[in-house]
C-alpha cells in the first residue's frame, strides 16, 4: 500500500450536539496561512454545495457551517464504510483587525476558500517627521 | 524498548498510546489512518456496486481510476496550493501528495463497466456487475 500523502488528522467529531435528523457534526481540516494583506483559510467541506455553506461573523466569531448532501446511490446498500458523513461546523476567533465587510469566500471541489484581508487602519503606515 | 510516559504521569492509558504509536509506526501493525488514503464507502447492490470517497481540492482531471479484473484502483495526486512568498502557516491540518488505493471487488470487471463522477469533492465510481458474472438462478425440475 502506498501512502506518500501527508496524511495529518482524521476526519473528527466535533463536541457539539448532533443535528436534529440524528447526524454527525463534523470539523472540517483548516489550513490559514498569512500574508502581508491578510489571512486565507482553507477548509475542507466534502459533499458540501455552495448553496449549503453558511459563514456567520458575530462579535469576531466566525462560523462556518456546512450542510453536507448525502451520497446513498440509488438501490445500493452500505457494505463497508470508512468514513462517516455528516454536517461540518467549526468556529474561529478573529483578531480585531479584520475588515468584515471585505471577506470573500469561494466553494471550489468541495473546499471553501476563504480570505480575510486586514482593514486599512491596522496596515502599517509611515508617519513622515517633518524638520523644524 | 522503553516506553517513557508520555505526558500526564497519572493518565493509565498513556503507556498503552505510546505502544500503539510505536506499533503503527514501525509499519508492522495495519493502520487505518495514516497508510491508507482515501476513505473509501463502499455500497453494493445486486447489478452494481459503488465506492465512494471525499476527496475535497482535488481536480477530477488529477484523478485516475481504473479496473483490472476484480480490482480497482483510485489514484491521483493533491497538489499543495500556491502561496506567496513570505507567507506564514498558522495552521497546516490537510494532507497533499499522492495517493494510491486499491479496492478488491466482488467481481470481475472491465473498464466500460465503470463511472465515475465527482461531487463537490466527492467522488463515485459505480461498477456494474458483468451480465456472466451474475448469480443464476438454477429452477429445481419436479420429478
Amino acid at each position: 500500500m502506498t501512502g506518500d500523502i501527508t496524511q495529518a488528522t482524521e476526519k473528527t467529531p466535533t463536541d457539539a450536539p448532533e443535528t436534529r435528523t440524528g447526524g454527525r457534526i463534523y470539523r472540517p481540516l483548516t489550513d490559514i496561512v498569512e500574508t502581508d494583506q491578510g489571512v486565507s483559510m482553507m477548509l475542507e467541506l466534502p459533499g458540501v454545495g455552495p448553496d449549503h455553506v453558511e459563514i456567520t461573523l458575530e462579535n469576531r466569531v466566525l462560523t462556518v457551517r456546512g450542510k453536507v448532501e448525502q451520497t446513498q446511490p440509488d438501490n445500493l446498500q452500505l457494505a463497508y464504510a470508512e468514513y462517516g458523513e455528516g454536517d461540518f461546523e467549526r468556529a474561529f476567533s478573529l483578531s480585531e483587525d479584520f475588515d468584515p465587510d471585505r471577506i470573500e469566500a469561494e466553494m471550489r471541489n468541495g473546499v471553501l476558500t476563504l480570505t480575510l484581508p486586514r482593514s486599512a487602519e491596522t496596515q502599517p503606515r509611515r508617519i513622515a517627521v517633518r524638520g523644524a | 524498548m522503553l516506553y517513557p510516559i508520555r505526558g500526564r504521569r497519572n493518565d493509565p492509558f498513556a503507556l498503552m498510546r505510546s505502544m500503539m504509536h510505536d506499533l503503527e509506526s514501525s509499519g508492522v501493525w495495519p493502520s487505518t489512518s495514516r497508510v491508507t488514503f482515501p476513505a473509501v464507502n463502499v455500497w453494493q447492490g445486486p447489478d452494481a456496486i459503488a465506492v465512494t470517497a471525499e476527496l475535497p481540492g482535488i481536480e477530477a482531471d488529477n484523478v485516475e481510476i481504473s479496473v483490472k479484473g476484480n480490482v480497482l484502483t483510485v489514484s491521483g495526486e493533491r497538489k499543495a496550493p500556491a502561496i506567496p512568498e513570505g507567507a506564514r502557516w498558522h495552521r497546516n491540518e490537510r494532507g497533499y501528495g499522492k495517493f494510491s488505493r486499491a479496492i478488491r471487488l466482488p467481481f470481475a470487471a472491465t473498464d466500460d463497466k465503470v463511472e465515475a463522477r465527482m461531487i463537490n469533492g466527492v467522488l463515485r465510481i459505480v461498477v456494474s456487475r458483468p451480465e456472466e458474472t451474475k448469480p443464476r438462478r438454477i429452477d429445481v425440475k419436479a420429478a
